[in-house]
């Protein structure tokens, strides 16, 4: 890894990306459009995200974007991490179960996951294992299913094509 | 009675009898209320998307919707007399844009701008929260086609309506009138 100059200055994606290689040579990681993506399967998630969030050289300390897929075989949750120190990001992706899709929480991380597991609780039903109060945020409370899931049917609201 | 095609300056409807000293004006009492409402219509600010941007525009100075008597937007139903839902209307809002027209005082119109108010548009198929046309919820006098409709078309929107109040008749009376001359 190259010696960083100043705090504020950008760690190269590749410098980021072979560190993260060094560090989790278990995890696949790659090159994604615009930053490095490692995947992981959904059970590894707390442990990766302990050494991303307080590991001196990446202090990945802000969760700007969480967001999950679903590819009918499958759920994907996205997490999209930076580091306000080092100006550097990462994205995270995490496989889950389609029957029964369980994550981690990680609200004892960062705070901004609050809201953020919410909705996609809400809209994809997605459990978060240990979120102090995963309730529905947009839809309404006696809301039946879960409408951004490819599976979902509505027969009165929504008219299929 | 005739559907007749005024102008936004239409002067007052009447005629002056000129007589030594002065003069006595002579109009139906109808065509002044009318008159006098079609040129003072305040909309209540509410919009729901990228429509009520366009609204703005013809709020704003280029296009002016006030040298037609729309002036001010009133930020109170209690206050307002034409309501121009511009965007999208979700299942979530129809219960808050019933209330407001039910607060609005009478007589009040309603114009459904751009293809989501008008029928859902874009969000028409495979959509679960849409509301497919806002005439679901309330009663709409005029509809504008377009996603967004231009300015323009939202300034003859305006201009319509207030053909409709000057023509001091009902929906079905316009209807039944145009179907005589052919239109």
């Amino acid at each position: 890894m190259s010696k960083l100059k100043a705090p504020w200055q950008k760690m190269e994606n590749d410098a980021l990306l072979n560190s993260l290689q060094t560090s989790f040579p278990d995890a696949a990681c790659a090159i994604g459009s615009d930053w490095p993506e490692i995947d992981i399967d959904g059970s590894d998630l707390l442990t990766l995200i302990q050494k991303l969030r307080y590991d001196e050289q990446w202090t990945f300390d802000y969760l700007f974007c969480e967001t999950c897929v679903d590819w009918k075989t499958h759920f994907t949750m996205v997490y999209h991490l930076s580091s306000t120190k080092h100006r550097h990001s990462v994205v995270l992706k995490a496989k889950l179960d389609h029957d029964k899709p369980q994550i981690e929480s990680l609200v004892g991380f960062y705070k901004t996951a609050d809201m953020l597991e919410r909705e996609v609780y809400d809209l994809m039903g997605i459990e978060f294992l240990n979120h102090p109060d995963l309730r529905r945020l947009l839809l309404t409370e006696d809301w039946v299913g879960y409408p951004l899931r490819k599976d979902y049917e509505d027969p009165i609201n929504m008219i299929r094509l | 009675m005739d559907v007749k095609i005024t102008e936004p300056t239409t002067p007052f409807p009447g005629s002056v009898h000129e007589t030594p000293g002065g003069g006595i004006v002579l109009s139906a009492l109808d065509d002044v209320i009318n008159w006098a409402r079609s040129n003072s219509l305040w909309p209540l600010v509410f919009g729901t998307s990228c429509c009520a941007i366009e609204m703005m525009s013809v709020a704003a100075a280029k296009y002016d919707f006030s040298r037609f008597g729309f002036e001010v937007f009133r930020a109170s139903p209690r206050q307002a007399d034409v309501i121009i839902i511009s965007g999208t209307i979700v299942n979530k809002m129809a219960p808050v844009l019933k209330r407001l027209y039910d607060q609005m005082p009478e007589p009040k119109y309603v114009i459904a701008m751009g293809a989501c108010a008008t029928s859902g548009g874009p969000f028409f198929y495979n959509t679960y929260s849409v509301v497919k046309g806002a005439d679901h919820i309330i009663p709409v006098d005029v509809y504008v086609a377009g996603c967004p409709p231009r300015p323009e078309a939202l300034l003859h929107a305006l201009i319509s309506l207030q053909e409709k109040i000057k023509s001091g008749m009902t929906r079905e009376q316009i209807k039944s009138t145009l179907a005589e001359d052919g239109k």
